[in-house]
């Protein structure tokens, strides 16, 4: 075994082992913020793994999506909801959790049935485009997926209209659930006013 | 026109002399740039510490360091072996072990970052083909590390200034990475080498900052907000926030963040240099002096000083910004964070984008100019 073959084989053990462990943890971990932070490292390994595949642009683009927008917005989230208080215990969870192990399981064995039935050896090792590959995503994403592209333009300026009409709240005069009339003044103003049992 | 020594080559040639095989002197050869670079690295931010305390003293008409050696050279040094004795403390409440890995976290991006930086046509450490993006992409990564230890601080002024730390990074990075995709357009490649070699026709009159005035000021003024430097210094505004998440740090883990804004600091004016002000390129052509001097290009001694002028070029170019960035953080006062974000987001990021609209339609329009 050459020294570039072993070297590729300890990243590449390293890199799955951490994606594994991460993975779990992030599932079975009680804190959220250690969650958070361990996403960020799964997410971290497998754009480390697209370098191993020499998908340098995916592996680029994987860290910028997924870690430094995705993961810094879960986080963010996190620490500006930073409650104190204890959740409510969800009366079935049994019944939960192993109606939710059983569908993984599924998508598991699913995923392994694809791995095992499918060819992936390629045609000939000449066939990898190395760096490349750049111009190749380019072209084929304002080619034959153009329309999936435009779409997925489409899909964020609603998620991004969306956001600025909850954020906005004077766009909503009533409530949702309650059908009273928004306070627009203070969002953080209790709603029952504290001096009306006075007497 | 590849040119320009091939260390790398003649190093690994060197080796097989003595009987290595080509693999075991690849390995000898591979920590040496990156070393060397580490090294520059450092070295680069001991001589931004002085020169920060040096040009501060002078804006404010004091002396400034002047014991520690001759007008204090030494200074920096001093205060990097004071901050590498001092005792390592983490706070009783504090979470130890993601207060140990934020430091790092806003480091090591830093670092990696560069992997990409050019001080001549061989003399970087690897010309990926992503390069420039590769750059966008680490320094993202940064935000999780400070808000990493401004919340395993378990202080109100570090969670705040890492919140503000993270929301400033991340409104700032749209229009940098725009400004970039506007140099890139005109390049054709992501490539660090690249960009500067489409800039090296006609020595300073072919440099991106012609092109792209609009795109240098934007990308300036972002830079200037990543690496968190005085008018956007929000998330350590030492009034409001005591020391924002480095409040609680000491020691070592203090002195990383610091390392890391200074390096952070250096990479940046180094990035502007590349991308705007030709990178390693001499105002005039070399190709234009060796004929001048009657002397063929590949001639080893026009090779050893094209290589020497284009480090000290990217250097003095690369330190000419540090130095307006110092005088800038010492003239100027800070903004309020709704300006921040107000610049960024209603400012910065339109004109950023018609910048990247007006180049596209240049480039059809003129593609002699504008990279066809």
């Amino acid at each position: 075994m050459s020294i570039a073959i072993t070297t590729q084989f300890i990243c590449f053990t390293v890199l799955s082992l951490v994606v594994i462990i991460g993975a779990l943890g992030v599932v079975l971990l009680e804190s959220i913020v250690y969650s958070a932070f361990l996403l960020g490292g799964v997410f971290m390994s497998v754009a480390g793994l697209y370098l191993l595949l020499n998908a340098s642009f995916v592996a680029a683009a994987q860290v910028l999506v997924y870690v430094g927008a995705v993961n810094v917005l879960i986080i963010f989230a996190i620490m500006l909801v930073n409650k104190k208080e204890d959740l409510k215990p969800i009366s079935d969870i049994k019944s939960r959790r192993i109606i939710s192990t059983s569908i993984c399981l599924t998508l598991l064995s699913l995923l392994i049935r694809v791995d095992l039935t499918n060819a992936w050896s390629l045609s000939s090792p000449q066939n990898s485009i190395g760096e490349e590959s750049t111009i190749r995503i380019g072209e084929h994403l304002f080619s034959d997926y153009l329309l999936p592209f435009e779409v997925a333009s489409v899909l964020l300026l609603m998620a991004m209209i969306g956001a600025i009409v909850l954020a906005r709240r004077d766009v909503m005069s009533k409530d949702i659930s309650t059908g009273l009339p928004v306070d627009q003044e203070l969002i953080e103003k209790s709603y029952e006013p504290l001096l009306t049992n006075k007497n | 026109m590849e040119y320009g020594l091939d260390l790398e080559y003649s190093f690994n040639e060197f080796l097989k002399g003595f009987g290595l095989s080509s693999e075991i002197a690849h390995i000898i050869w591979l920590p040496l740039p990156m070393l060397l670079v580490l090294v520059a690295a450092v070295v680069g931010v001991l001589v931004t510490v002085w020169l920060e305390r040096k040009i501060s003293a002078a804006a404010q008409q004091r002396i400034g360091p002047e014991y520690a050696g001759a007008l204090g050279v030494l200074q920096p040094i001093a205060d990097g072996l004071k901050l590498l004795v001092k005792e390592d403390i983490i706070p009783a409440k504090a979470d130890g072990i993601l207060f140990t890995a934020g430091p790092i976290l806003v480091l090591v991006p830093v670092i990696l970052s560069w992997l990409i930086v050019p001080f001549g046509q061989n003399l970087l450490i690897s010309n990926v083909g992503i390069g420039i993006f590769l750059w966008i992409a680490l320094s993202s990564i940064q935000p999780i590390g400070l808000l990493m230890s401004g919340y395993a601080s378990n202080n109100k002024y570090s969670l705040l200034g890492g919140l503000r730390a993270a929301a400033q990074s991340i409104s700032y990075e749209i229009p940098l990475a725009l400004s970039v995709l506007a140099i890139v357009l005109m390049t054709n490649s992501l490539s660090t080498v690249d960009i500067v070699n489409q800039q090296s026709g006609f020595g300073i009159l072919s440099w991106n900052i012609w092109r792209q005035p609009v795109g240098f000021i934007v990308f300036w003024i972002c830079a200037l907000a990543e690496c968190e430097r005085l008018p956007f210094d929000l998330p350590e505004a030492e009034e409001e926030l005591v020391a924002g998440y480095q409040t609680e740090y000491a020691g070592m883990k203090f002195a990383l963040f610091y390392l890391g804004s200074y390096i952070n600091l250096i990479l940046s004016a180094l990035l502007v240099s590349i991308l705007y002000l030709g990178g390693w390129g001499f105002p005039i052509p070399v190709e234009l002096i060796a004929k001048f001097l009657n002397l063929p290009i590949n001639a080893p001694f026009i090779q050893v000083f094209t290589a020497s002028i284009g480090i000290v070029m990217t250097v003095l170019k690369a330190y000419l910004l540090v130095f307006i960035a110092i005088l800038l953080r010492w003239t100027t006062p800070r903004v309020r964070i709704d300006q921040l974000l107000d610049l960024g987001w209603k400012f910065l990021l339109p004109i950023s984008l018609a910048n990247l609209l007006i180049t596209a339609g240049l480039k059809l329009a003129f593609p002699k100019f504008f990279g066809g």
